[in-house]
């Protein structure tokens, strides 16, 4: 067991009540992070998980001050955040180097903000691409380097300042099996075998068994607003083996969490186009995705693990998660103690040939709450039979960011397309009524 | 790469050219020097041409430098500050709708008096105006460039802590080199283009000549002096190669680090003289006393670290107070233009409608004559990579020949077989246009995925069906930012291709160009600035309601991946 776990670290930041919150057209506020409380002591490696889009992000860059909080303030032992000067790191997904800079310049530049002499600077810069293993690479420009390679030099401008902290978002996401793999054994050896700094690692990720093989402390978040929902302590040895039996229990265990979207998710923002009825969003997915969903399910008797389903999908669990919330959502399927099992409507949709799926997609989709079937009964109101797109775009801004009211505004589309309810006409931006 | 393969032999170009430029710095500085001279008088003999091409080559660069410094500085400015953003980009859109020559009677009034005992006065005048022609869009592509930073480079400069100078200097400017270059080859191109007219003027009373290989040109074509248009247009030519083949390539390929790619492998520049360059010894050790000497100042800045203050003022009301003041004095700008156009007159505006109208059609027809060749020999050139390669050198080189220095001689040629200056200026504004299509639809055609060939030739598609269907539509987006320039360029180019001196006359044909031009002669402000203001609006809304909107459609539609 990690000794410096047992001993509670002094507090290095703190969050008290941050939150994040977009103001839409008509003044209505969008809740992205609900406020959160979180304490990072020395010695915590945070590993926090959530469902694309959840928030993680935007996490990690309100607590090192890349973006300011709507609400809330975060501190810096003790003072706040932005009257101290902090020694954070920071690694991004995509490797974030000046292309024009050589991995030596890159690194240096880490030192530029900070009062550091140029001798010891070129010393620290050194020192820090040998840890990381890139000796020999200093003067390569980082387009002459391998995706595992511009990860390490990343890494070495962000250790070169000594921080205290260290942040990573989704470090190793772009990076191919072994070499994300060689990048997080190495990562562990510097962070377990280190002095002092960094004291503590705040990492974004979506891979389950990363977060298991690396943190001390596992975060999950809900989405619609992000919540804090799991914050657990990670006490299996070092170095951990993936084969052990705890280590898979504790993926198992991570995953039913996860795979509980009613407890996971705080109840999706009900949407009102008119006066009265509210209605549900529509989860981003692909009609076909849903119909390979049950197809799978229906070849394994009707029910299955959805840790199995997603591995089968070849999908991480936040990427399959909407899936199924979409698949329950039109009464397909239900979801029990981690396992996902075919409804009676379902069988029958499965079995189905493709013009009666067709068919049955329809009569579901008019008969559930969401927004198409809104979008469908004003089509059908209407004299010309025709909505304009922007309406609807407008509506849902009101209800979203922009970037999600476009996704949310696409998936419309697609869905009733699928389901021949309307044709969308880009040229003219007009939803129109299918002829049944 | 210093080190590598050296020999001293290297540094013995290197040290002939430093030597070579103190010595045309020092024959400069005697021009510039002399007490002012109205008109300086052009003397017609090849033997003049050399220093005549020095003295017109130094006032491009310094128009040049001028340029950039304008452009970094304005483009910085834009893309930092919002409120000054929503003021300047309009402004700045105004302004690359005026022609040079709209410019002119400010501009001199302005600097003479600041400079009345040289002739450095009348020579900076020039400068500024030949700067008036090349610096718009290299300030509009330098915002540009800001403005696209990929947010994660932004975030890190940030969690990196650097102050806003570390953050120009590693970031923001390398990531705009590029676009820097390439907007600075258009740019120098357009005031090639407008040397003529910058370098010789009559602004009212008063008759303005400098030396130089533009007004030796405008001189040798009033005289009709055939062997020395030819003497002229060799040199110009000349000059123009040696820039391309001295600044041009090097830059180019230099820029080539700049290119905000993170993998390798796409096609790169190659250039002796960059090559050269960076092995020299004697050049690596000014380089780096000129680093040490950056870094000093920098450090010596007094910004460290970006301290949060609390503003003294409110920020809303300062920048509601900037829109008020910004308000009054366009509201005064707006009736300045105004009150010309009205002591114009009714009888004036209907004439002045009139000529915009005659003026459009010229530049609309000089468009259409240009795409109706451009358009299909760019696609066969486009479509076959090698012919590109064989190609594209030898248009660059006849693209770089400034249109206005061949005028005289295609105006003669056109009058031997009857025609006139009608025929002539579409010819010439053709000629200022037409490269900029080629060039668009040439790199439009080279990026047509092979797979869109590949299905056209096995559905058997025949050529017209080609066209319709996946031609067009390819080369649709690049063919479009193409007409954007030459529909900018076109306009521009009317006050020099409506009202020219030929062989001793002076040839003009009704339009807008040929009034800007004859009020600036004439020093008629009223007209000047009417004149001007109608094809500034002109431009702008067609911008506005038929390009702005084409351009929308091809982004929605067309895009290809």
């Amino acid at each position: 067991m990690d000794e410096r776990l047992v001993k509670m670290g002094e507090v290095i930041l703190e969050a008290r009540g941050i939150e994040k919150f977009y103001e839409g057209p008509g003044g209505k506020k969008i809740q992205v992070i609900a406020p959160i409380d979180l304490q990072i002591r020395e010695g915590d490696f945070v590993a926090v998980l959530g469902q694309s889009g959840s928030g993680k992000s935007t996490l990690l860059r309100m607590l090192n001050g890349l973006i300011e909080p709507s609400k809330g303030e975060v501190l810096y032992y003790g003072k706040p955040l932005r009257e101290s000067s902090p020694r954070f790191g920071v690694l991004f997904q995509n490797f974030a180097l000046f292309p024009w800079l050589t991995v030596f310049e890159n690194v240096m530049l880490g030192l530029k903000g900070k009062d550091v002499p140029p001798l010891e600077a070129e010393k620290r810069a050194l020192r820090a691409i040998d840890m990381v293993g890139l000796d020999g690479f200093e003067t390569a420009l980082p387009k002459e380097l391998s995706g595992g390679m511009k990860q390490r030099a990343a890494f070495a401008r962000a250790l070169v300042v000594d921080p205290e902290v260290l942040f990573m978002d989704e470090p190793f996401s772009t990076l191919d099996l072994p070499t994300a793999e060689a990048l997080r054994r190495d990562l562990l050896e510097i962070w377990l075998n280190r002095k002092s700094l960094p004291k503590a690692i705040f990492m974004v990720t979506h891979n389950i068994e990363e977060a298991i093989i690396l943190a001390n402390r596992m975060i999950i978040v809900s989405k619609n607003p992000a919540r804090i929902v799991v914050d657990w302590r990670i006490d299996l040895p070092y170095p951990r083996n993936r084969n052990l039996k705890r280590f898979q229990e504790l993926v198992d265990r991570v995953y039913t969490v996860l795979s509980r979207p009613e407890n996971l998710f705080v109840p999706e923002e009900e949407i009102q186009l008119e006066k009265g009825t509210k209605y549900l969003r529509v989860p981003h997915v692909r009609p076909g995705s849903i119909i390979g969903l049950l197809d799978i399910l229906s070849e394994r008797n009707g029910r299955d693990d959805i840790f199995h389903i997603a591995e089968d999908f070849n999908l991480e669990i936040d990427d399959f998660y909407p899936i199924l919330e979409a698949t329950r959502l039109l009464g397909f399927v239900e979801t029990r103690e981690g396992d996902v099992i075919l409804t009676d409507k379902g069988k029958e949709f499965a079995e189905a040939d493709i013009l009666r799926q067709k068919d049955i997609f329809r009569e579901h989709l008019i008969s559930t709450n969401t927004i198409i079937k809104n979008v469908y009964n004003m089509l059908k109101n209407k004299k010309n039979k025709r909505l304009k797109g922007e309406f609807l775009l407008d509506i849902l801004e009101r209800y979203f960011p922009p970037e999600e009211a476009e996704r949310q505004f696409n998936t419309i589309i697609e869905w009733g397309r699928y389901a021949e309810l309307y044709e969308y006409d880009r040229e003219n931006d007009e939803i129109v009524l299918s002829e049944t | 790469m210093r080190g590598r393969n050296y020999t001293v032999l290297i540094e013995i170009p290197v040290l002939l050219a430093l030597m070579g430029l103190f010595y045309l710095f020092l024959k400069v500085m005697m021009v510039w020097q002399a007490p002012p001279q109205a008109a300086f008088r052009i003397d017609l003999s090849v033997r003049h041409l050399p220093f005549y091409a020095l003295l017109s080559v130094t006032r491009i660069l310094l128009a040049y430098v001028l340029s950039l410094v304008f452009s970094v500085s304005y483009g910085y400015l834009a893309a930092h500050n919002r409120t000054a953003e929503k003021i300047m980009i309009p402004i700045l859109d105004v302004l690359q709708s005026i022609p040079v020559l709209s410019f002119l009677p400010g501009v001199m009034i302005a600097v003479t008096s600041l400079f009345p005992n040289h002739q450095f006065g009348v020579e900076l005048a020039s400068i500024v105006l030949i700067f008036t022609g090349q610096v718009w869009n290299i300030a509009f592509g330098f915002y540009l460039s800001l403005k696209t930073i990929p947010n994660t480079l932004l975030e890190t400069a940030k969690a990196l802590n650097l102050t806003r100078w570390q953050r120009f200097v590693y970031l923001e400017f390398p990531f705009a080199v590029p676009s820097l270059v390439w907007n600075s080859m258009l740019g120098v191109a357009g005031g090639w283009f407008f040397l003529m007219a910058c370098e010789m003027f009559v602004l009212g009373n008063r008759d303005f000549r400098l030396l130089g290989i533009g007004s030796y040109l405008q001189t040798a074509a009033s005289r009709g002096d055939l062997p020395a248009i030819f003497y002229g247009i060799a040199t110009m030519v000349i000059v123009i190669v040696l820039m391309d083949l001295l600044l041009w390539k090097p830059l180019v390929a230099y820029a080539d680090k700049f290119k905000f790619e993170e993998t390798s492998g796409a096609e790169s520049h190659e250039s002796f003289v960059l090559q050269l360059l960076i092995r020299s010894k004697i050049l690596g050790v000014i380089k780096e006393g000129f680093a040490r000497l950056t870094n000093a100042i920098a450090d010596a800045l007094p910004e460290r670290k970006p301290v949060k203050r609390e503003p003294v003022l409110n920020p809303r009301i300062v920048s509601k107070l900037f829109y008020v003041v910004f308000a009054v004095v366009l509201a005064a700008f707006g009736y300045y233009i105004v009150e010309n156009l009205y002591r114009v007159g009714a009888s004036g505006l209907v004439m002045l409608l009139k000529y915009d109208g005659f003026s459009f059609s010229r530049v609309i027809v000089s468009i259409g004559i240009a795409c109706a060749w451009a358009v299909p020999v760019g696609v066969a050139i486009g479509m076959r990579p090698k012919l590109t390669k064989i190609l594209q050198p030898v248009i660059q080189v006849a693209a770089s020949v400034p249109a206005t220095a061949l005028f005289p001689v295609i105006l003669m040629v056109i009058i031997q077989y009857g025609g006139g200056l009608e025929t002539g200026a579409i010819f010439l504004m053709l000629f200022g246009t037409q490269w900029y299509i080629l060039f668009n639809v040439i790199a439009g055609a080279n990026a047509i995925p092979r797979t869109y060939r590949e299905v056209a030739k096995s559905y058997n598609l025949s050529g017209i069906y080609q066209w319709r269907y996946f031609i067009l539509p390819s080369i649709f987006p690049y063919l479009l930012s193409g007409l954007i320039t030459a529909w900018g360029g076109a306009w521009n180019a009317t006050i020099v291709a409506e009202y020219t001196r030929f062989g001793g006359k002076i040839l003009s044909i009704p339009g807008l160009g040929s009034l800007i031009t004859k009020a600036t002669n004439e020093g008629n402000l009223t007209l000047l600035i009417s004149a001007t203001a109608v094809m500034a609006i002109t431009v702008m809304l067609f911008n506005k309601f038929v390009w702005k909107r084409l351009y929308m459609m091809a982004e929605e539609k067309f895009k290809l991946g």
